[in-house]
């Protein structure tokens, strides 16, 4: 029995650290802009293809850190293409534009590569080999999504707390006009959070990727399941993300116990409307600094 | 008064595609109009939503879905085996239910597509008001989300329990009788009374929807979408007014919906699936928001394009793109674009 | 009176379309056209695509060699990305407007079922690449399928698992058409193979962990696993498995004929056991197989030309293409007597096995269509059985 509960434990935080590692990325947009960027999932595919491609000819680590080089600029296209000369666009605008290019990018995804599934070695060990925790089982790949989702946390938090750069983006969140009138390159501080969590995404992608499969569609699945996260914990706060992944994680993989496997998706999602109607600030938010904001 | 001869220039155009296409020996043409016919009913109600409400949707394909699957499932039923039971006989006596038998010479006695239409309707309104009054107290991405999530867990429901067919969706949905010798039905021989039933109904609608915009309600929705607080300031109820369009946009949705799936003789998961949605807000979007018109235009010329495969394997990418660009350069829709530009030179040339 | 404007616009331009499309002249040589609706993009793509690009090679290679009985082949193939509405909508235009002899696809259950009337009534022949069993059972005049029926691959299943003493088994399928019915026919053949399904969970096509759910079934102590689904999540059952240390055999579907599949699941694959066709092990076959020169000329055609693996997906394209030739080269160009050809076809050898067709067959392969396979060294072989 306890071998049971550990290992549902073990596959809610799988479950759980995937989620947790694509929600993240939506927090850096949106602490510099209050956008919520619909195609961060396509970041993770992008991340994860182009790294497939490139690990054929180059060692695994080079191959990732091109995989998220590339996915950086691709995100600071889009800011620069899409984005940057907008006039300060309506939030439906925004929503409308982010949506369009997560279509644009999954589509492009397919012509570019084609619609088979591919995924990345494992970092460590292979296909088979798990470790084990009182009698249950989990994969080690797990560990590595663990370990970089908190290295990626504790990177921002210093990131966005200690270096200029850093706050000078925090700033631009919180006050435009502000901002601008402090000397800060408002627009670049808005490309460089698009890249930054374009890096993120493609970092994301490439460590999941051994455990999901990547495929061109992949993307969408991802970012629906990540902003419900985001939401859960608290939007804007990496690390409250983290906790809410895991909690959603754990709630899904203990719901097979009790219900079809089919319906997991609509219980998440649910719990997503829940906090919407009753605590739009999320689990860890506080609850007047969410009202401050614009929603 | 001015709406009344749109009205009936378009009811002309309908006419004149029609006939053009029996002599032209194309009639061939009428099917996808007629289903884009039925999309466009939800793209103008959606319209209502966005455009004159303000209010994003991304989970239209739901209440399309809804209205389907309600009807595929009641008319798809096979009572055959509840003769005996007393409603049964009584719904019979009623004309309500009806013996017949399927292609394979199998009996059936299966319900009115009637009661379908009625529940469909009924089942619409309950989850409309159930999801409307706490969704649209929501704003901005929270909206966009929360609509978003109700689309995905339709989808999901849809996709996940045998009643509904799950992946394979419903097939075997009987035509829709509306008086004898007049039904919704896919077959080869109804073409030209079918696609006058779904533009008979399409004209309907707009006019229904044209006389609200002009009504005490548009100008309540209008004073809304300017600011809230100045709306609710002259005593206007805000969430009733939203909650009343979102009912009247998901009605039109799921009348779609009952319609087409009888057209098509089934209905299959990805009508409720999120690119759907997202299709609808982008014709939404093309057709310039508050534009009822235009949206009508866009969306008939893009179902149509697109049920005909015009757009091959690059369909999804086309609407992505038009997103990408009405959005970027055209925020207020194509047609009011290309008109303002030109409206502007001729001014210049009139100056000179 | 913009409004007139716009309308005048449009009605103009769809006048247009229609007078130009009036104007098409037809072609010189007689060209019997055939219609195809896979799903080339979309969620079942790994479907369509190889069965899109099978059929395209194929009528090449016919066309090449002069022709069905002194007529060239016309593939118009549609992009239907698996939605039943498209389906529809492209089926009518290709009956209709493209007045096609025949039509091959859909790559899936659904759509299928959604086009089975319309060619019925319209009394055009449907070569279905889906597999569901309802496509032909209720018989359809007009409508045909090739891939191999569910319910005899679950009778595979069980005759291997009864020579290898297992009684006890837990089945896992995906939430496509292809895994509910292959998990109703489990469900429905099982106790007359006196084998009892302790539990069956349906997991979703794209689901990105499967532990959980396998967890439930280590603890119902089962004996086997029984994977139903074609989708790429299979590959993470077979992973999945192997991590959480269940030590017991993965049954696959015939859905797992992909080598792609294979390579996803790397080590973890090793030792699979399922059912399918000869396709895969081609080479394998004695030299005097019937299908082993068909397979062989097959894999490698395709393999040159697209340079990617072949799949038992695209051989189902090949075996509807084919099976509809074949009733042409002997019948004619006449609509009914190949459907009367099609119906008395016998002995015909494709890649999915050899194909017997009858009046109240329409599937037309047999239980030998099926050979037991196992993953060895990454790669496909025959089950050895004891």
């Amino acid at each position: 029995m306890l071998e049971q509960t550990v290992q549902y434990i073990l596959s809610g935080l799988t479950i759980g650290s995937i989620y947790a590692i694509a929600a993240i990325g939506y927090n850096i947009i949106y602490n510099a802009t209050g956008i919520i960027n619909f195609a961060q999932g396509e970041f993770i595919m992008v991340g994860a293809m182009t790294a497939i491609t490139l690990s054929a000819f180059l060692p695994l680590p080079l191959a990732i850190l091109f995989a998220v080089i590339i996915t950086a600029l691709l995100g600071a296209l889009i800011e620069i293409c899409c984005i940057r000369w907008l006039d300060r666009p309506s939030v439906l605008r925004m929503i409308i534009i982010t949506i369009g290019l997560s279509i644009l990018i999954r589509e492009a995804a397919l012509h570019i590569w084609d619609e088979k599934v591919r995924s990345l070695r494992f970092f460590t060990g292979n296909e088979v080999s798990s470790v084990s925790v009182f009698g249950a089982h989990i994969s080690p790949q797990v560990l590595w999504v663990l370990g970089i989702c908190a290295l990626i946390v504790v990177l921002l938090n210093v990131f966005f707390k200690y270096t200029l750069t850093g706050r000078s983006i925090r700033a631009c969140s919180s006050d435009k006009m502000a901002a601008s009138l402090c000397g800060i390159n408002t627009r670049n501080m808005v490309t460089l959070s698009f890249m930054l969590s374009g890096a993120i995404g493609a970092l994301a992608g490439c460590v999941i990727s051994p455990i999901t499969q990547t495929q061109y569609d992949c993307g969408t699945h991802l970012a629906i399941k990540g902003f419900a996260v985001a939401v859960f914990g608290g939007l804007g706060n990496s690390m409250a993300a983290v906790a809410a992944g895991l909690i959603v994680g754990l709630l899904e993989t203990f719901s097979i116990t009790v219900m079809p496997l089919a319906y997991t998706d609509a219980i998440s999602i649910a719990i997503l409307l829940l906090v919407l109607f009753f605590r739009p600030s999320g689990l860890f938010g506080n609850r007047e600094a969410g009202r401050l904001k614009e929603f | 008064m001015k709406r009344y001869i749109s009205i009936l220039s378009l009811a002309a155009v309908v006419a004149v595609i029609q006939l053009g296409s029996t002599l032209c020996g194309r009639e061939y043409y009428l099917t996808q109009l007629t289903m884009a016919a039925y999309y466009s009913l939800v793209a103008v109600g959606l319209c209502m939503l966005m455009g004159y409400a303000g209010q994003i949707s991304l989970g239209h394909a739901a209440f399309f879905a809804i209205g389907g699957y309600t009807t595929a499932v009641l008319t798809t039923m096979n009572l055959q085996a509840h003769t005996s039971s007393r409603i049964v006989s009584l719904l019979v006596q009623c004309g309500l239910a009806k013996p017949g038998t399927d292609l394979y010479g199998v009996a059936q006695l299966s319900l009115s597509p009637w009661i379908a239409l009625g529940g469909a309707g009924i089942i619409t309104v309950v989850i409309a008001i159930i999801i409307g009054i706490p969704v649209l107290k929501l704003k901005g991405h929270y909206l966009a989300m929360a609509t978003l999530g109700f689309g995905i867990i339709v989808y999901r429901i849809t996709l996940g329990t045998g009643l509904f067919g799950q992946a394979d969706g419903i097939s075997g949905v009987p035509q829709f009788t509306i008086v004898p010798g007049i039904a919704i039905g896919g077959g080869f021989a109804n073409k030209v009374i079918n696609y006058y039933i779904a533009w008979v109904m399409v004209i309907c609608g707009m006019l229904l929807l044209l006389n609200l915009i002009d009504s005490r309600v548009g100008r309540a929705l209008k004073s809304i979408h300017g600011s809230e607080e100045a709306a609710s300031a002259i005593g206007i109820h805000i969430p009733r007014y939203k909650l009343m369009v979102f009912i009247i946009s998901a009605l039109f949705a799921s009348l779609a919906g009952v319609c087409l799936t009888h057209y098509n003789g089934g209905i299959g998961p990805s009508e409720a699936g999120v690119m759907k949605s997202v299709r609808y807000v982008a014709i939404v979007a093309v057709g310039g928001m508050a534009n009822l018109w235009g949206t009508l235009i866009m969306s008939v010329l893009l179902n149509y394009l697109s049920l005909r495969g015009y757009f091959g394997s690059y369909d999804d990418a086309v609407f992505g793109a038009i997103l990408i660009g009405i959005m970027l350069f055209a925020p207020d829709g194509i047609i009011k674009t290309i008109r303002t530009k030109v409206e502007a030179r001729v001014k210049v040339k009139v100056r000179e | 009176m913009k409004i007139f404007k716009i309308l005048g616009v449009t009605l103009l331009s769809m006048g247009m379309a229609i007078s130009l499309s009036c104007a098409k002249k037809p072609a010189p040589q007689q060209v019997v056209k055939i219609g195809a609706l896979f799903s080339v993009t979309g969620p079942a793509s790994f479907l369509g695509a190889p069965e899109a690009k099978t059929v395209q090679m194929l009528v090449d290679q016919i066309n090449m060699a002069g022709g069905v009985k002194g007529a060239k082949l016309e593939a118009v193939i549609k992009d239907t990305k698996g939605d039943p509405e498209n389906a529809i909508s492209f089926a009518k235009q290709l009956i209709e407007e493209e007045k096609v002899f025949a039509i091959i696809g859909p790559s899936t259950s659904g759509e299928t079922m959604k086009i089975k009337n319309l060619c019925e009534e319209a009394k055009v022949l449907l070569v279905s690449c889906a597999a569901a069993e309802v496509i032909v059972n209720p018989l359809a005049k007009y409508v045909f399928k090739v891939p191999q029926k569910d319910s005899q691959a679950a009778i595979k299943i069980f005759e291997t698992m009864k020579k290898m003493g297992i009684s006890k088994i837990g089945v896992v399928s995906s939430n496509t058409g292809f895994g509910n019915a292959g998990k109703e026919q489990l469900e429905k053949l099982a106790p007359e193979n006196s084998i009892t399904i302790l539990i069956s969970e349906v997991y979703d096509k794209t689901a990105t962990d499967l532990t959980g759910v396998l967890a439930k079934l280590k603890s119902k102590k089962v004996q086997a696993v029984v994977n139903w689904s074609i989708e790429p999540a299979q590959a993470i059952v077979a992973k999945n498995m192997k991590q959480l240390k269940m030590g017991v055999p993965l049954f696959q579907s015939h859905g797992f004929g992909n080598i792609r599949y294979v390579k996803e699941a790397g080590e973890a694959g090793e030792g699979i056991i399922f059912p399918c066709g000869r396709l895969l092990v081609a080479d394998l076959l004695p030299a005097d197989h019937p299908q082993k020169s068909v397979l062989t000329k097959y894999k490698t055609d395709y393999e040159a030309k697209y340079q990617e693996d072949v799949s038992t997906f695209g051989g189902h394209a090949y075996d509807a293409l084919m099976v509809l030739v074949k009733s042409m080269e002997t019948a004619g160009l006449d609509k009914e007597q190949v459907r009367m050809a099609l119906e008395n076809l016998k002995g015909f050898a494709g890649t999915g096995g050899v194909f017997n067709f009858s009046a109240d067959d329409h599937n037309g392969l047999g239980l030998d269509a099926f050979e037991m396979l196992t993953v060895k060294d990454g790669k496909f072989a025959l089950l050895e059985q004891k």
